[in-house]
């Protein structure tokens, strides 16, 4: 008789100390591990529920503004420094980490209109309704100087807007015309204009740097090459486009933020039609910024709030607002791609996450494993009803709610009164039109 | 000792076709020939090496500048070449065992980011195949056996001789408890393996770690009890008394009496959904949820008495046994059973499935004991047992226990093989009343007449086990923390289905559904066929009668077609 028992050391199985870990032997047989799939599903559902009672994206307001936040600008070399100027010519640089403001300076008589920092991070520069460009520097004076910029420019007239070159000490305003200007120098080294008196904004390439685009009042959106003496081409829109942004990673896209309460995401090689129409917004949107890898962009809008947007879905993906947030004027997304900084009409600069159930600070290995194991189970259940469903979920103002429903309603309405015209009229007489080709008007080479 | 005689399979209700297909061969038999195994092994391997080497020429082919390696494929370590190039080939058959059937269909070339993620998540799943295969190799453990010498049964085999030849703490895995006062006894292993629980039918309740022999609890519930189960943990347990449904911890306290479910004859856990499920002598099917405490759903089967009672582990389907020879599946969801299947002539007595819910193994009054696909639902093998089984129990490896009067009798390979005698058996004092393997462990438990037997069978328990699933030797604190794991991803009862992976696959439209959103958007049915209208004809052909006539005559032909369409 030959006979073998199971029999097991217990030695094996349970720590020697209690000093040691756990010993967990495992075994994968999926027989031993029965409702793969429903077990899977209730985590997924699980993890999308505790998303959802984690999702606080609201951080903390930066007061201190005497008038509303005007403008914002990112620092270019430090993470934690933030510049913002407010509609009564003041300037402030903020400490992030701190959250707290470090430097005030009266730059301007009346708005600051834009404001942007050298590519090297020592200098910045501000415009303002006093028709100057005024250079300051990074540093603080010491104890007892006066605050003094660096340079002014007077200008002729009114400049609305101001971007600076990524590499070479060049920078370009926007006002009755696009100005390119040299910084050594007092009066603009280039000009252009194209049959248009006024424009808000303009926005250098990130990668091929010698691109800028910007936006006019005439509702067209013009594309520039500093090299060149005329404009590249334009494309005119239904309505206003109020400022622009380039994608940083396939810099041949750009996404302007439009009064027609939509967003639209263009390639500068085929202005025909845009690629995406960014829809959810319920009023004008004032300004969007592109998250530094690319894949998505937040805007802001005078319906008081922010929204997040993937860069090719038409829809956001998630919207933030408060009780006392006003019309958002300005926002940005910070550099380490984390946070989100908007700027709006009642003195506040308020920080949310970017991604609003995220745990902030270091993660342990196993809380990281955890998280994007759990990440993946939301990924791969999201299509099932019950989780999108959950996922999906905002809690909106009344008011917004309301506006949002009564767009959709008009939109039936006029989708309706279309499909009505079309049936009673003869075969071909009324094309269709689809969303994207509605807003473009034309585009002049 | 009653042996068994293969019978007629095909006298089911259910028809057979003429030859027997042989069902496909489990993880746990063992290969008929050791040796030729392990050549097949070689060949195996010898065949995937020489289909890497091609592969691995293919892909220089390609890439001939990124490889630094000789060209003839082997790597060189200090002159000496490596005679086991490239990484450890894992065996087909392991392969097969992690294998998932997700065959995703192909997509159109048009959807390319979908094709990506699909070829992705191909890929990974592939992988982890591969990595769990080869981590399957070293597994600690192997499983236990017997084998007789030349001319000797393992079924003559004694437990005492078992018990002496293997080591102590083995053998002292072999006991009886002489409890011959307020049995006969039913009986249920945790699904960790460690703790038992006895219930005597005439009030008597135990509950003891049955390794180191400590006894828990024990108390005397001074009423009949006809089940005990043990519920997630080993801290509580639910007793079925005469009337109610009781539910004790571990130190013999009542916890709940439930009054909602009475006269309640059998129970099983299912430990994934945290449901009590338990049929009753008024042929109701109740489910408890044991981790909120309520009802989910009460079925009434209008089947009478239900005393037969099991679990499919693969699918949280609960099969009950009547009296009329029927099997009936079961669900929370559903008022009616899902399957019922003819199984015997005269009574069921036990019904027992296997753990990855492919074989059902049913006894009958008839004396017949017969093994089902319960996939398919059709009977693969029919045995006669003189004796008739009164309970049955199946192990974690497909060894099936059956009590024939006082004596337990274990079978190997009852679905693969026409067996003939049994693995093994043992006669114990006074008629079986409750059979139960303890998981991970090689051991039978019998609750009879006189008390309990813990029998001692090789082969028969799973020998690695889960850490994070059950795991014998988990501490209080890993039990804590296995316990609110669990709780969270509790499955809902409402993804009981037969098919437990239905709710992977793509919920597609139907036809129906297709058309009824059609027919809503235009008003009308574009595919209603045209009412009969009958033409009118002149010299009077169109009187009342003769109209009348013409329309009953494409009646006719319609109804003609369609029947002539549904044949």
């Amino acid at each position: 008789m030959k006979v073998k028992v199971l029999s097991r050391n217990p030695d094996d199985y349970v720590r020697e100390t209690k000093y040691d870990i756990q010993r967990v032997p495992r075994n994968y047989d999926p027989s031993l591990h029965p409702f793969e799939l429903s077990r899977e599903y209730t985590r997924a559902l699980n993890a999308t529920k505790l998303e959802r009672v984690f999702a606080k994206p609201f951080l903390s307001s930066l007061d201190g503004h005497r008038d509303g936040v005007n403008c914002l600008a990112k620092h270019t070399r430090s993470l934690s420094t933030l510049l913002s100027g407010s509609c009564d010519g003041v300037v402030k640089v903020w400490n992030l980490t701190k959250r707290e403001c470090v430097r005030t300076l009266q730059a301007h008589e009346g708005f600051v209109r834009g404001m942007v920092v050298r590519y090297c991070g020592s200098s910045f520069f501000t415009i303002g309704d006093d028709k100057t460009i005024k250079q300051w520097n990074m540093e603080a004076p010491g104890y007892g100087e006066e605050e003094e910029p660096l340079n002014t420019i007077l200008g002729k007239t009114v400049f609305t807007g101001l971007d600076h070159h990524q590499k070479k000490g060049v920078f370009a305003t926007c006002g009755q015309q696009v100005d390119i200007w040299d910084e050594q120098r007092s009066t603009p080294i280039r000009s252009f204009s194209w049959g248009v008196d006024s424009f808000s904004s303009v926005r250098f390439n990130p990668v091929e740097t010698e691109l800028l685009g910007s936006c006019a009042s005439d509702r067209s959106i013009v594309l520039y090459d500093m090299r060149e003496s005329t404009p590249l081409k334009k494309v005119i829109m239904t309505m206003r486009t109020n400022t622009l942004c380039w994608n940083p990673m396939e810099a041949y896209f750009f996404t302007c933020a439009n009064e027609d309460y939509n967003l639209y995401t263009y390639d500068m090689r085929y202005l025909e039609k845009p690629c995406k129409v960014h829809m959810d917004h319920v009023s004008a949107v004032l300004d969007v910024d592109y998250s530094p890898t690319g894949l998505e962009f937040v805007s802001a809008s005078f319906d008081k709030t922010v929204r997040i947007f993937p860069k090719d879905a038409g829809h956001s993906r998630e919207v933030y607002h408060t009780k006392r947030m006003q019309h958002v004027i300005c926002i940005k997304w910070s550099a380490d791609n984390k946070y989100i900084l908007s700027g709006s009409d009642e003195m506040n600069i308020r920080l949310w996450k970017a991604n609003a159930a995220e745990k902030l600070g270091v993660l342990a290995p196993r809380e990281r494993e955890a998280v994007n194991y759990s990440q993946k189970l939301k990924e791969k259940f999201q299509h099932y009803p019950q989780i999108k469903r959950i996922a999906r979920h905002r809690h909106l103002p009344k008011n917004i709610y309301h506006q949002r429903n009564e767009l959709r309603v008009m939109k039936e309405a006029r989708r309706r009164k279309e499909t009505n015209v079309r049936k009673h009229s003869k075969p071909g007489s009324v094309p269709v039109v689809s969303e994207k080709e509605k807003h473009v008007v034309s585009v002049v080479d | 000792m009653a042996s068994p005689g293969e019978a007629d399979v095909n006298a089911s209700h259910v028809e057979g076709k003429g030859k027997k297909k042989q069902p496909p061969a489990r993880y746990w038999q063992e290969l008929p020939d050791k040796e030729k195994g392990e050549n097949k092994d070689e060949g195996q391997v010898e065949q995937q090496q020489q289909e890497k080497k091609k592969e691995q020429q293919t892909q220089k082919a390609k890439k001939r500048k990124r490889d630094e390696r000789p060209r003839d494929g082997k790597r060189v370590i200090s002159g000496k070449s490596d005679p086991f190039p490239g990484p450890v080939p894992v065996p087909q058959d392991r392969m097969q065992k992690f294998k998932r059937n997700d065959n995703i269909r192909k997509t159109h070339r048009k959807h390319y980011k979908l094709k990506e993620i699909i070829t992705r998540s191909a890929d990974a799943s592939d992988m982890a195949q591969k990595q769990a295969a080869r981590f399957d190799i070293l597994l600690p453990e192997d499983a236990g056996f017997l084998e007789g010498d030349e001319d000797e049964d393992t079924c003559t085999i004694s437990q005492e001789d078992i018990a002496d030849a293997v080591d102590i703490t083995s053998g002292a895995k072999y006991f009886n408890l002489k409890l011959c006062q307020f049995g006969p006894y039913r009986l249920d292993y945790s699904r960790t393996g460690r703790h038992l629980l006895l219930g005597g039918r005439r009030g008597h309740v135990a509950c003891l770690d049955w390794q180191s022999k400590q006894l828990m609890c024990e108390i005397n519930v001074m009423e009949s009890v006809n089940d005990v189960k043990w519920l997630h943990t080993e801290h509580m347990y639910a007793v079925a008394q005469k009337k109610w449904l009781y539910i004790y911890d571990s130190n013999g306290i009542e916890l709940h009496c439930i009054r909602k479910f009475n006269d309640v004859l059998r129970m099983q856990f299912l430990p994934y959904h945290f449901l009590l499920a338990t049929a009753s002598a008024t042929g109701f099917l109740q489910y408890l949820d044991v981790s909120v405490g309520k009802e989910v759903a009460a079925i009434c089967t209008k089947t009478g008495r239900l005393d037969v009672m099991c679990q499919n582990p693969h699918n949280a389907v609960v099969h009950l046994g009547h009296t009329n020879g029927t099997v009936t599946l079961w669900s929370p969801n559903q008022k009616d059973a899902l399957v019922k299947m003819l199984c015997h002539q005269g009574g069921v007595r036990s019904v027992a499935v296997d753990k990855t819910g492919t074989y059902m193994i049913t006894s009958g009054m008839d004396k017949k004991m017969k093994v089902f696909d319960v996939r398919a639902f059709k009977p693969l093998r029919s045995y006669f047992l003189p004796a008739g089984a009164s309970c049955l129990s199946l192990s974690q490896r497909g060894l099936l226990s059956a009590a024939t009067g006082d004596v337990v009798q274990v079978y190997r390979d009852v679905w693969s093989t026409p067996v003939t005698k049994p693995y093994m058996a043992h006669r114990v004092r006074g008629s079986v009343w409750g059979l139960h393997f303890c998981p991970f462990e090689d051991v039978l438990g019998v609750g009879h007449g006189e008390g309990f037997t813990s029998m001692l069978v090789p082969g028969a328990g799973e020998p690695n086990f889960d850490g994070l699933d059950a795991n014998p030797y988990r501490s209080a604190k890993q039990r804590q923390e296995w316990e609110v794991k669990a709780l969270l991803e509790k499955i809902q009862p409402e993804l009981i289905t037969l098919d437990p992976t239905e709710l992977g696959q793509i919920d597609q439209t139907t036809f129906e559904q297709k058309h009824q959103v059609r027919v809503d958007a235009l008003g009308f049915d574009p595919l209603a066929k045209e009412k009969f209208v009958p033409k009118f004809k002149k010299k009077g052909r169109s009187s009342a009668g003769g109209v009348e006539r013409r329309k009953k005559q494409v009646a006719h032909e319609d109804q003609r077609v369609s029947s002539c369409f549904r044949g």
